[in-house]
């Protein structure tokens, strides 16, 4: 009966409506990027942007680019003015739940309305090619030798990078606290204290060091995706035995408190554009990975996410 | 040989009337947005990778190349002109070249700068194409206690150059130094001095207390003033083009600004401002005649014009060698690269060489065209300063809360503004120099990160500084710069006695 109802409220709603045909085509969308331009976050609005509009899921798409503080500066602003709206998009990742706890954000995740997860990356840890390591039970055997001088280098404090860091500190069995990580502002510049052999062990996306693996300046250890990956050499930290699994994942959000209606729409929408050659076509060249999960288990992911995050920032003492 | 081979066939490949259009879009383009408050060349570049999606890597890159440039040369009109540096590296360019416009010689402030940056352009460009593969080996090696030492001879050079004692220097780059521990830390990720308001999270946007010191500080300033004095319009006193002393003057600023802005812009971490800086101080201390500078000495606007321009094409060195953007523009063509499935890095040189090298061809190109472009231009541009003052300068606030909007759309933002904009006033009112408050804004939070980068890797003994030779000599640099003015002051003093 409920369902009736609402069926027949939605069936007036779409007639009132008329003028526009309630169907994907015709949503003119807004993404907000909480990043300025060239970073992940940006690229994937915009990829999300070109590929809706190419394939006709969206009639018009635009980008807008709010930077700061890991992204809560683009969630708060998204939180307060997308609040209700049905053409409203937020792009997010795993950077941002850590920025979300070392900053305190006033806002979280759980105040957006999860639409889909899109791609998922793996990490890599790589050693200078002059390092004497050649494995990873060599690098664990030397962070069991000396942690404090086992340096790391890699994206901002706080992010994937430095959890995953972590992460191996503590399969190691040592604690993770005492993990020397020397933070940079991305994957670039800490490429270059790699390349300068200033430092021991290194970790970034696999995308974004590619070319230097390739050409043997680095030399990979391990990724940090649960299975191997076609193309990729290293191997899975799982399958070399550690129980560590870290994915650099990215995805959409809608605001708070949208209707139902909307959100399907909004669902309809990202899936039918995940689903197209285009979209496929696009992350390869990115060198992406498709990591797509609809709603409700994005919405499982992230609250699981918080949490693992969470502890492993408050071992590491970003975090009370 | 290979490279001389390789680069003619680029030529071969940009001059098909095609990348031609290209490179003639993107320098236009660029140029507008650098003059144009609010859009960077980072974002034109993101806005058009969409559309370039469809056409083929070559030409859309070249055009990404053009904007890139056009961007750092458009920056500069608006220093010149309105005293509004519109990005970070045309900060210093605003000291000397909006002094020479005010005393009528804006025309040969822009010439000068266009011409130098085309000639520094045009040298590093073939620094790019040669020395890449070379340059970048030694770069990597460049550790977080180099960074540092550069740093320091910035903070100690600059502060000692600026202002009418070192005193007042020191006090203005205390505050930039102070105003610089606001925001995120990065090595913690832990916020400072934010108080709770989001937009202060990211730290002080460079631009901001630039426009507010320089503009709004100067636009107060002259009102303040303006009961005391007449307001004829600033004339323009002479040739609109250099003269045969301008040109003697400049050239040896431009080859120096080149050989400063070149080498620093392909560090990993150096950026096109501490060139720009350094090569003001340098221009100042080798000056025939110091006492012209901060009155509008063409020899602070052809070395750092140059060094602005020189570290752009500095920049590529690690973009195409190591995939390593080091700018925001860098970034986004990185993505515009890797939309082509090509991967920047040690490969793209053997994979690609058409493209890199036509690239590397097609910003000569650039160059010619952006000198074409702008030089008949600066007619037209000096006319602005015909406006009558008060017009002017109220056209000045409107165009600085604009960008500053534009940039970022918040009214804390603007409310920031004004605040530097009373702040510059009162230094103005009280003689502190402005200038060391930016750079210290600028370079304070990267001497933050690479010193405590240091002390991480040597867990804590900071003989590391001293260890490294690099890095000894440019401390000891600076430690040389700072006492020497006061030696020789004593020393004299103490002759005097004698007499």
């Amino acid at each position: 009966m409920n369902k009736f109802v609402s069926g027949l409220g939605a069936a007036w709603l779409a007639a009132l409506v008329a003028a526009a045909p309630a169907s994907a085509q015709d949503l003119e969308l807004a993404i907000t990027a909480p990043a300025g331009a060239g970073g992940g976050w940006d690229s994937a609005a915009r990829s999300l942007q070109e590929v809706m509009m190419a394939t006709g899921n969206a009639k018009s798409v635009q980008v807008i680019n709010v930077p700061g503080a890991g992204g809560t500066v683009g969630l708060a602003q998204f939180v307060q003015g997308a609040d209700g709206k049905s053409d409203q998009l937020l792009v997010g990742g795993i950077t941002m739940v850590g920025a979300i706890i070392t900053n305190d954000a006033p806002y979280d995740l759980t105040n957006v309305t999860p639409i889909a997860r899109l791609t998922g990356d793996p990490l890599v840890v790589a050693v200078p090619a002059s390092s004497p390591y050649q494995t990873m039970a060599d690098l664990v055997a030397g962070i069991q030798k000396d942690v404090e001088h086992t340096i790391w280098a890699g994206g901002s404090a706080g992010g994937a990078d430095h959890i995953l860091a972590a992460l191996v500190t503590q399969a190691a069995g040592v604690d993770p606290a005492k993990v020397n990580y020397v933070a940079y502002s991305g994957g670039g510049e800490s490429l270059a204290a790699m390349l300068g052999g200033q430092v021991t062990a290194g970790v970034s996306g696999y995308g974004e060091w590619q070319g230097q693996i390739r050409s043997g300046d680095l030399r990979a250890l391990a990724i940090s995706y649960p299975e191997p990956i076609e193309g990729i050499a290293a191997q899975p930290l799982k399958a070399q035995g550690y129980d560590i699994e870290l994915v650099n994942w990215r995805g959409v959000f809608a605001g708070p408190n949208v209707s139902d209606d909307a959100k399907a729409k909004l669902e309809e929408a990202v899936a039918k554009t995940v689903a197209s050659p285009e979209w496929k076509e696009l992350i390869n060249a990115r060198g992406w990975s498709d990591y797509y999960a609809p709603s409700a288990e994005f919405t499982d992911f992230i609250a699981s996410e918080t949490d693992r995050v969470g502890s492993i920032l408050k071992s590491i003492g970003l975090a009370d | 040989m290979d490279s001389i081979l390789y680069l003619l066939g680029g030529f071969a490949t940009a001059l098909e009337p095609m990348n031609l259009t290209f490179a003639a879009i993107g320098v236009m383009l660029g140029t507008a947005v650098g003059v144009l408050p609010g859009i960077g060349p980072a974002l034109t570049v993101a806005l058009l990778l969409p559309i370039t999606f469809k056409l083929d890597p070559g030409g859309s890159l070249i055009m990404f190349a053009g904007i890139y440039y056009g961007g750092m040369y458009g920056g500069s009109t608006t220093a010149i002109l309105l005293n509004t540096p519109g990005e970070s590296a045309s900060v210093v360019t605003a000291l000397e070249g909006n002094q020479m416009a005010k005393r009528g010689r804006g025309g040969p402030a822009l010439a000068t700068a266009a011409i130098g940056s085309f000639v520094a352009a045009l040298i590093a460009t073939a620094g790019l194409a040669f020395f890449a593969p070379i340059l970048v080996k030694l770069a990597v090696k460049f550790g977080p206690w180099d960074y540092f030492g550069l740093m320091l001879i910035a903070f100690i050079t600059v502060s000692a150059t600026f202002g009418s004692s070192p005193l007042r220097g020191l006090t203005s780059l205390g505050i930039g130094l102070w105003l610089g521990l606001v925001g995120i830390d990065q090595l913690t990720g832990q916020t400072r001095l934010a108080f709770g308001v989001p937009n202060l999270m990211d730290g002080i946007e460079v631009t901001t207390l630039a426009v507010g010191l320089f503009a709004l500080g100067e636009a107060l300033f002259v009102v303040s003033r303006h009961a005391f004095s007449d307001d004829a319009p600033m004339a323009i006193k002479g040739s609109i083009w250099m003269s045969r002393e301008d040109w003697s003057r400049s050239w040896r600023p431009w080859l120096r600004g080149t050989a400063v802005g070149f080498p620093i812009g392909a560090l990993p971490a150096g950026g096109a401002e501490i060139p720009t800086f350094l090569s003001y101080t340098m221009e100042r201390k080798l000056a025939k005649r110091p006492e012209e500078f901060g009155h509008g000495a063409i020899e602070g606007v052809a070395g750092p014009e140059a060094a602005n321009n020189a570290s752009a094409a500095g920049t590529l060195v690690p973009l195409l060698t190591l995939g390593l953007p080091t700018s925001a523009t860098a970034a986004v063509m990185l993505a515009g690269f890797q939309q082509y499935n090509l991967q920047p890095g040690p490969l793209l040189f053997v994979q690609h060489p058409a493209l890199v090298w036509g690239l590397v061809a097609s910003l000569f190109i650039a160059n010619v065209m952006l000198l074409v472009l702008n030089l008949p231009m600066v007619g037209l541009w000096v006319k602005l300063l015909k406006i009558p003052l008060p017009w002017l300068y109220g056209g000045i606030l409107v165009f600085a809360s604009m960008g500053t909007i534009a940039a970022n759309p918040s009214v804390v933002e603007l409310l920031m503004l004004v605040g530097f904009g009373f702040l510059g006033f009162v230094m103005r009112r009280y003689d502190y120099p402005v200038a060391p408050a930016v750079v210290g804004l600028i370079l304070g939070p990267m001497a933050d990160s690479q010193l405590r980068r240091a002390l991480q890797m040597s867990l804590g003994d900071p003989m590391i500084l001293l260890q490294h030779p690099g890095s000894a000599t440019m401390i000891g640099i600076a430690v040389l710069a700072l006492i020497a003015p006061f030696l020789f002051k004593g020393l004299s003093r103490f002759r005097q006695d004698e007499d």
